[in-house]
């Protein structure tokens, strides 16, 4: 059964495509970022010293060259550290300094406290570390011969996949890679410490979860977690890399301005950063699927092999979440996925954009394209052949029902407005008459799910104060990293009063506001912030109500708030005035509000219950023109058709679609990490690392949004969160290159691994060629 | 230590610095005009583009020795006082931003690029613009914005 969404009422603020709320200060080039924040006088510099090792025990560390250097003034290790030495977000491993070993190349040992940048980095150079080393453990084979894992494997399973499988009319079984990704964040990490009173400190840190690090910090310093406050106004991009990757180089500064007892920042150069910080999980993918003629499956059975690297981290939620949309939007009768998180001595593989979805999905699709290059099939038949349906197959493989699919009329919309079979057609004459160009054409759904899998995240505290001349302040634990978080929970809280969102002041994130708060992740920040923030604006409007009632005598019912006014029966008074009289008759004009998601009840450990709370939508329909001689490719169109719910800004979300999805094609066409045989990142800059520029762009890039009654959830005005979905479109791009190089000979399946850079294209090319 | 002179957004700036002083951190540094961001380090990311005698530059590796004697604009010159320069208005206008962190460069870049090309074309624009990255919004609506501009500018 479908729920009645209920129709919204006329809204001043929110649906508006509103400006974000830095525009005028970005263009200006005004708004701080934390380097730009003006430094106290006196404050120190730190800079990352490291082994030319990979792995090994740390034999002996003499510093003292680095320590008479010019402008040192203190140089940090692991001794220094008065609590405890980790900076992990949950199983530990992490260690901020290394302390006798080190577990990959760029681990930091020591750290340099100077007066300048510049003098930091210089007399980092002058260490000299000796190393046992080791035989690092460099790719997930590797991990996998010693049975190195960060944590245990993990499985879903549903009948008899391996039998069913068996007794398929046909099969497949194939064996591919998914690359990782650097995120790239333009402002790179930074964090600037400043001693408080007794012991106290404040921290700026670009990062998506101030509590973590602050919670970090007091361990690292052994004091309370009320002593430490931390605090971003905003990141320059973050993307997962500053969910748990901040908060390293937040610690290390606080350790050297406790050491110094001055005020230290910690900027990361952007090689060092490359180097240092974790990536998206790149993988080895082994499957095999049964299915029958028309493509229908009937049996799956997956083995995702993550490059963990050296530590947990946030793996354990990234692995479960490729496990979560290993399934994307198609119903598997019988199946069994498995995660294996493979311990490899590289930098720890962390949160990015999608959190394992999208590798999830990419498996998926991959397995479409299959079962349509065998049976010569439309890869788009395929795929609806195995959505999601009615009772009997809407059971994911982790058990929850899907109810809100929207799938058959979003894809059908799509299939019509990018002209898909038509263009097959054109394309399928194309590949006939050109000897060395060749096109694809894929059309890919999308099912993300939508809520933390680890349930206590999803929750979220706001603070919002009212000021007696009617303007409005609030504060939220979501941090702002571009996405137009902060505008859209002031479009919420000027909604709730009636007034201008020229009223609303944003104020940064900072722990002694709100605490105890999830990291900015998993698409969730609106949902989570912007209900939180109408809490506590619904507290103190209803306070104002009553106060209103009281002093005119007047039902409740007839006091509205609108256009900057209060309406109260046939009277109109300034919202500033009733704000006001608040104040002289003692009403208090701030509240808290506090929001947890309701309806989730996903149990890890018996892998029942409902981990999302919904589902987000789309589909991207992509067509590629590679060329068989150089590997070459180019986007020619893109078509998009996405589903956010009720859109709280449209502006904003359709920008989180195109940036998602570009962010996407790059992962999946021309962004290559690569490791020498030590386990050394050779590709850490952007002069070797690819990512997309504006020449990039599809040269025809088509986005709308889906025209949605509202989400069907009760979540904050119907909208749908945005931020992640959108990255898991491009796998239409990674099809697209498939159906291309496979248009080559028709029933076999191209053998490329993804990214599908020119030299991957080329070879699978090749390898096509070769049995000729 | 040496002596550098410049003119920055209009005024005469003259300080004694490291000989080995980038332009962009005395920029930052000397004279706080922070909206020059730091990106790459390597002139790749194109966040710390500036204008050297009304040319684009990517200020992040090159020494202020270099513009010894120059006119320097930087973002916080484009605008006169509260009036937005045409590219700083388009770029709000068409949400040609998300992170901000690129925008700065790249709406000194843009700007540079309709100077010498009139009113590019998309493929103009979008090949002009390949020495500034962008991680957040796709390109979309950056490529939109300079469009619209250049229709300003000229006018």
């Amino acid at each position: 059964m479908l729920k009645k969404i209920p129709s919204p009422a006329p809204a001043l603020n929110v649906g508006k495509a509103t400006k974000h709320d830095s525009a005028d200060r970005h263009v200006r080039g005004n708004a701080l970022y934390i380097d730009d924040i003006r430094e106290p006088r006196g404050t120190l510099h730190l800079a990352p010293g490291y082994a030319r090792e990979s792995c090994g025990k740390i034999k002996s560390l003499d510093l003292d060259a680095v320590r008479s250097a010019p402008g040192v003034v203190a140089v940090l290790t692991a001794s220094d550290i008065p609590g405890l030495n980790d900076c992990s977000p949950s199983f530990g491993g992490d260690p901020i300094l290394a302390d006798g070993r080190i577990e990959f190349h760029g681990q930091v040992v020591f750290a340099v406290v100077a007066r300048s940048h510049l003098e930091a980095r210089k007399a980092a150079k002058l260490a000299h570390i000796e190393v046992i080393a080791e035989t690092p453990m460099v790719t997930a084979e590797d991990g996998l011969a010693r049975e190195a894992s960060v944590l245990p494997t993990y499985e879903f399973s549903r009948g008899s996949p391996e039998a069913t499988i068996k007794a398929s009319p046909l099969a497949l079984s194939d064996s591919f890679r998914i690359g990782g990704q650097e995120h790239f964040y333009l402002e790179g990490q930074v964090s600037l410490a400043i001693p408080q009173d007794q012991g106290e400190i404040l921290v700026h840190t670009s990062t998506q979860h101030p509590t973590e690090i602050q919670h970090l910090i007091a361990k690292m310093l052994k004091i309370r977690d009320a002593a430490v406050v931390c605090e971003c106004r905003r990141m320059g991009g973050a993307f997962g890399g500053k969910e748990s990757q901040a908060a390293q180089w937040a610690c290390l500064a606080a350790l050297a301005s406790h050491v110094t007892g001055r005020p230290a920042k910690m900027r990361l150069d952007r090689d060092d950063d490359m180097i240092m910080t974790g990536k998206r999980h790149d993988f080895r993918c082994d499957w095999q699927a049964g299915f029958d003629e028309t493509g229908k499956i009937s049996a799956v059975e997956v083995d995702f092999l993550a490059r963990c690297g050296c530590s947990a981290d946030l793996s354990l939620g990234v692995n479960d979440r490729t496990m979560f949309h290993a399934d994307n939007s198609y119903y598997y009768p019988e199946n069994r996925i498995t995660s294996h998180r493979i311990k490899t001595n590289t930098v720890s593989n962390t949160a990015f954009r999608g959190f394992g979805g999208p590798q999830g999905m990419v498996f998926s699709e991959r397995m479409m394209d299959a079962i349509a290059i065998k049976l010569g099939l439309d890869p788009l038949d395929v795929r609806k052949t195995n959505f999601y349906g009615d009772s009997g197959r809407d059971i994911t493989p982790f058990g929850m029902k899907v109810e809100d699919n929207i799938l058959e009329e979003l894809v059908g919309e799509l299939e019509q407005t990018s002209d898909y079979r038509k263009r097959r057609q054109e394309i399928q004459a194309f590949n006939t008459r050109s000897p060395f160009l060749k096109k694809g054409l894929a059309l890919n759904p999308l099912k993300f799910g939508i809520s933390f899998t680890l349930k206590h995240l999803n929750q979220a505290g706001a603070l919002v104060h009212v000021y007696t001349d009617g303007s409005v302040q609030v504060n939220h634990g979501g941090t702002e990293m571009g996405q137009g978080l902060y505008t859209k929970v002031a479009q919420v809280v000027a909604e709730e009063f009636g007034i201008d969102l020229e009223n609303v002041q944003i104020t940064a994130t900072t722990t002694d506001k709100v605490p105890n708060t999830a990291p900015t992740a998993a698409s969730s920040g609106t949902d989570l912030n912007g209900m939180a923030a109408k809490l506590a604006a619904e507290t103190i409007k209803s306070r104002l109500i009553d106060l209103a009632a009281k002093l005119y005598q007047i039902e409740k019912s007839a006091i509205s708030f609108a256009n900057n006014h209060v309406q109260i029966g046939q009277q109109k008074i300034p919202f500033a005035e009733l704000t006001q009289q608040a104040f002289l008759q003692r009403v208090s004009l701030s509240s808290t509000g506090y929001y947890a998601t309701p309806n989730i009840t996903w149990d890890r450990d018996s892998k029942s219950g409902r981990p999302f709370l919904y589902f987000a939508y789309g589909a991207a329909c992509a067509e590629v023109t590679i060329d068989t001689l150089t590997g070459e490719m180019v986007i020619d169109r893109v078509d998009i058709l996405h589903d956010v719910g009720k859109s709280l800004n449209p502006a904003l979300d359709i920008g989180q679609i195109e940036g998602g999805f570009v962010q996407g094609m790059g992962w999946l066409t021309t962004e290559e990490l690569v490791y020498d045989d030590q386990g050394r990142l050779r590709t850490h800059a952007p002069s070797t690392y690819k990512i997309p520029t504006a020449s990039d762009l599809p040269d025809d890039f088509r986005v709308k949004l889906w025209d949605s009654p509202g989400n069907r959830e009760d979540t904050i005005y119907r909208s749908k969160a945005v931020g992640e979905p959108p990255v898991m479109l491009a796998t239409a791009v990674f099809s697209a290159i498939t159906n291309a190089i496979a248009s080559l000979k028709p029933g076999v399946l191209p053998q490329i691994s993804a990214p599908a850079t020119p030299e991957n294209i080329l070879a699978a090319v090749k390898l096509m060629k070769s049995g000729d | 230590m040496p002596t550098v002179s410049m003119t920055v957004n209009g005024k005469q700036v003259t300080a004694d610095i490291a000989p080995n002083t980038l332009l962009v951190s005395f920029l930052r540094e000397n004279l706080r005009l922070t909206g020059t961001h730091v990106g790459c380090d390597t002139s790749q990311c194109g966040a710390c583009v500036i204008h050297i005698n009304g040319e684009s530059a990517k200020s992040c590796t090159m020494l202020a020795l270099q513009a010894d004697g120059a006119e320097v604009t930087t973002i916080e010159g484009l605008a006169k006082g509260n009036d937005l320069h045409p590219m700083q208005k388009a770029f709000q206008e068409n949400h040609g931003l998300q992170c901000g962190f690129c925008t700065t460069g790249m709406i000194m870049s843009a700007v540079d690029l309709v100077k010498k090309h009139g009113k590019p074309d998309d493929a103009t624009i979008r090949k002009g613009l390949e020495g500034n990255i962008c991680r957040c919004t796709g390109y979309q609506n950056i490529v939109k914005s300079v469009k619209a501009a250049a229709q300003e500018m000229e006018g």
